[in-house]
C-alpha cells in the first residue's frame, strides 16, 4: 500500500507541469491575464541598440492596473521603440517585460500580444480605408482569428449593438456606412481608437492621440481617455504639453532611452533635470 | 452551418440582377454552346465549328488563372508574376496522364527511353490513375504554393520584392523542365496525348465536353471565390491590401491569411493548367516563361483589379486581341499588347470594369 502511493507520488511529480520543458508546457491560448497585483505592466532593465544607438538604456517601468499614464520626451527619447517593444515588434536585447504577471511579452509575436489585450494606436492614424466604418469596427471586434471563423462569420445580435454603442461613443454613427478613406483626420482617429475599444483591451497604447485635432476634437478626445482609465490602463505617448496637463495624474519622462523622472506633472516640471534637458534650459 | 443558413449565405454572395445575369451566363456556355455546335447544321450561319468551342474552352481557362490571380492581387495586394508555374503544374500532371494513357501498351516516351529508363521512373508513377491525377492537379502547385509562400509570408517579403523572387521561381521552374534529364520531355514537353477517360481527343464530342467542363469549373471557382470575398475573411484580405501592420496589431497573423489565399489561387490555377493541356494537345516549359506570367497580370490590370468580374474580362479582352493580333499582324502582337496595358495603366487604372461601374454610378447619380 505505502509502496503503491509512493509511486503514485513519483508519477504525479513526474507529471507537474511547471516542471516539464516549455515546448511541452504550452500556454493555454486564451489565457486572461493576471492583474490582482495591481499592475498591469512591468518593463524591467530593458536595453535595445540598433548599431550602436542606444535607443532604450536599461529602462524600468510599471503601469498600474486601471492607470492612465502619460509618457513625455524629446524626439528620439524612445517613445516609439518602448511600444514596439511591448507589442511584440522590437525584441530588446536585455530585460523583461511582462503582461500582468502572467504573460511574457518578449515571446510573444505581434498578433499574439493583441489578442492577449494590448492594444495600439499608432502616431499616423490607420483605418482600413476601403471599408466602412462599420466593417473596419467589425474587423477590430474581439473574437476568435481563425481562417474557418472568418469564412462562416455572422453578426450576432449583440455584437451588433456594442458596435452601436462604439459608434456612439465615437460620434461616428451617422457615418457608419462611409468608407473610412472618406473621414476628415480627427474622425479617423477617432475610428482607430473605437476599433482599439472593440478589442476589449486591458490596456490601450496611444500615441500622439490629439495630433491634427481641433481643439474641441482634443477636449472630447481627453474626455475619453480619462473616461477609459479604471477600466482599462491607458498610456498616451504625447507632445501636446496642454494636452497631457489636462488628462495625466501620472506623468514619465523618458530621455536617451530610460527614465529621468516620475510623478505628477507639476512635481515633473519642477525638476531640474528635466528642465534642462526636455524644456531646453540652462542651468 | 444549417442548411437554411447555407442557402441564404449563397442567396447573399450577389444581388438579384447580378445573379440573373450570371444564370444567364451559365446557360449560354451550358447549353446554348452546345446546341450551336451540334443541333445546328454545319453549314447554318449561327453554327458553332469545334475549333471555335475548343478556343472558348480555352480562354475559359485562361479565365480561371485571372479569377485566381486576382483573388490574391486584386483582393490581398500581393502580386504575383509567376502563376505561370502554377498552371504549368497542372498542365503537367494532366499531361503526365495522358501520356501515360497514350503508352499503356509497355512502350516508353522517346524522351525517357534515352534516359535509359527501362520502366516508368519513380516521379511518374500513379499518373496512370485518373482519380490519383485529379488528386496531384490540387496537390502539386498547392505544395508548392504553400512552401515557397510560407517561407516568403513568413519573412515578411513584400510588394515588388515578392514579385520579383516569384519571377525567379517561375523562371527556375521552366529551366528545370527544360533539362531533358528532368524526365517531363525537356523543351518540347508533353506532346501527342489520345484519349482522355477513354475518350479520343479532338472528336467534336470531347471537344464540346472538354469545353463543357471548363465553363462550370469557372462558374464554381467564380462562386467560390465570390464566397471568400464577400465573408469576413474577404475583409480581412482587403484589410491586408490597406494596412497589414494594423491588421496584426489587431490581432491578426496574416501569415495565416495570405497562405491560405496564396494556395488558394495556385490551386485553382493549377486547375486551369490541367484543363487547358488536353484542348491545346501540348504541355511546355514555356508556359513558365517569364513573359506569360506577366501577360497574366495585364489581364487582371486590363479587367479591373479587386472586381473577380473585371479578372474574367480582361483576360478575354486581351487573349481575342491576342488570336487575332498574332495571326494578322505576329511581329506586332507585343507592342499592341505594351500599348493596351499602358493604354489602362495612365486612363483607366480602374480597368474596364472599373468603367463602367463609374459610367453607372454617373448615370444613376443623373437619373
Amino acid at each position: 500500500m505505502n509502496a503503491l502511493s509512493r509511486s503514485l507520488d513519483d508519477f504525479r511529480e513526474l507529471m507537474r507541469r511547471d516542471q516539464v520543458f516549455d515546448l511541452v508546457n504550452r500556454s493555454a491560448r486564451n489565457d486572461t491575464v493576471d492583474m490582482s497585483h495591481g499592475v498591469a505592466l512591468y518593463l524591467e532593465g530593458i536595453t535595445k541598440s540598433f548599431d550602436g544607438f542606444r535607443a532604450l538604456d536599461d529602462l524600468t517601468l510599471y503601469i498600474g492596473d486601471g492607470e492612465l499614464r502619460c509618457i513625455i520626451g524629446p524626439n528620439g527619447a524612445g517613445k516609439t521603440t518602448l511600444m514596439d517593444v511591448i507589442t511584440g515588434k522590437t525584441r530588446p536585447d536585455e530585460g523583461s517585460a511582462w503582461f500582468g504577471s502572467n504573460m511574457d511579452l518578449l515571446r510573444l509575436k505581434e498578433h499574439e500580444v493583441a489578442q492577449r489585450g494590448i492594444g495600439r494606436k499608432f502616431q499616423k492614424p490607420t483605418v482600413y480605408e476601403n471599408h466602412t466604418v462599420f466593417e473596419n469596427l467589425e474587423l477590430a471586434m474581439h473574437a476568435d482569428r481563425g481562417l474557418v471563423t472568418s469564412l462562416t462569420w455572422r453578426l450576432s445580435g449583440e455584437q451588433h449593438d456594442r458596435i452601436g454603442e462604439i459608434l456612439e461613443l465615437i460620434g461616428l454613427t451617422a457615418r457608419r456606412d462611409t468608407e473610412a478613406g472618406l473621414l476628415s483626420h480627427g474622425q479617423k482617429q477617432w475610428l482607430e481608437i473605437g476599433s482599439l475599444l472593440m478589442q476589449n483591451p486591458r490596456l490601450l497604447l496611444v500615441d500622439e492621440p490629439v495630433a491634427g485635432m481641433s481643439g474641441q476634437e482634443t477636449e472630447a478626445t481627453a474626455e475619453l481617455l480619462t473616461s477609459l482609465a479604471g477600466k482599462h490602463s491607458v498610456v498616451v505617448v504625447e507632445h501636446d504639453m496642454d494636452f497631457v496637463r489636462s488628462i495625466a495624474r501620472q506623468v514619465t519622462v523618458l530621455h536617451q532611452g530610460s527614465v529621468l523622472a516620475e510623478g505628477s506633472m507639476d512635481q515633473v516640471q519642477n525638476a531640474p533635470r528635466v528642465r534642462e534637458v526636455y524644456l531646453g534650459e540652462e542651468e | 452551418m444549417q442548411p437554411q443558413t447555407a442557402l441564404s449565405r449563397v442567396g447573399r454572395l450577389h444581388t438579384r440582377t447580378a445573379w440573373l445575369i450570371l444564370v444567364a451566363l451559365a446557360v449560354l456556355a451550358l447549353v446554348v454552346v452546345p446546341v450551336l455546335n451540334l443541333v445546328v447544321p454545319p453549314d447554318h450561319p449561327l453554327h458553332m465549328p469545334g475549333w471555335m468551342v475548343t478556343l472558348a474552352g480555352r480562354f475559359l481557362c485562361l479565365a480561371l488563372v485571372a479569377l485566381a490571380l486576382d483573388l490574391i492581387w486584386g483582393y490581398t495586394g500581393i502580386l504575383s508574376l509567376g502563376h505561370g508555374v502554377f498552371f504549368a503544374m497542372g498542365g503537367y500532371v494532366m499531361g503526365a496522364h495522358l501520356t501515360r494513357v497514350a503508352y499503356d501498351d509497355g512502350r516508353l516516351p522517346n524522351f525517357l527511353q534515352w534516359l535509359d529508363y527501362s520502366d516508368w521512373p519513380w516521379y511518374w508513377a500513379g499518373f496512370d490513375s485518373f482519380l490519383f491525377t485529379l488528386v496531384m492537379i490540387g496537390l502539386v502547385p498547392g505544395i508548392l504554393a504553400f512552401i515557397f509562400g510560407f517561407l516568403a509570408f513568413r519573412s515578411r517579403v513584400r510588394g515588388v520584392y515578392f514579385a520579383i523572387i516569384t519571377q525567379a521561381l517561375t523562371f527556375g521552374g521552366m529551366h528545370l523542365f527544360f533539362r531533358t534529364e528532368t524526365g517531363f520531355g525537356g523543351d518540347t514537353g508533353l506532346t501527342n496525348f489520345d484519349t482522355l477517360l477513354g475518350f479520343e481527343l479532338g472528336t467534336p464530342g470531347s471537344r464540346l465536353a472538354l469545353f463543357w467542363v471548363s465553363a462550370a469549373t469557372l462558374i464554381t471557382a467564380y462562386l467560390l471565390c465570390r464566397w471568400i470575398v464577400t465573408s469576413k475573411l474577404g475583409r480581412v484580405m482587403t484589410a491586408i491590401r490597406d494596412a497589414e501592420t494594423r491588421l496584426r496589431f489587431t490581432g491578426y497573423d496574416p501569415l495565416r491569411y495570405k497562405l491560405f489565399v496564396w494556395v488558394v489561387s495556385a490551386v485553382l490555377c493549377g486547375v486551369a493548367g490541367a484543363l487547358y493541356v488536353p484542348q491545346t494537345g501540348v504541355i511546355n516549359p514555356s508556359e513558365m516563361a517569364p513573359p506569360a506570367s506577366i501577360e497574366m497580370a495585364i489581364w487582371v490590370a486590363l479587367g479591373g483589379r479587386g472586381t473577380l468580374v473585371g479578372a474574367i474580362v480582361g483576360a478575354g479582352i486581351v487573349n481575342v486581341v491576342k488570336t487575332w493580333a498574332t495571326s494578322a499582324y505576329p511581329d506586332l502582337w507585343l507592342y499592341i499588347l505594351g500599348a493596351m496595358f499602358i493604354g489602362v495603366t495612365l486612363f483607366l487604372p480602374k480597368g474596364v470594369v472599373g468603367v463602367l461601374g463609374m459610367l453607372r454610378r454617373r448615370r444613376g447619380g443623373e437619373a
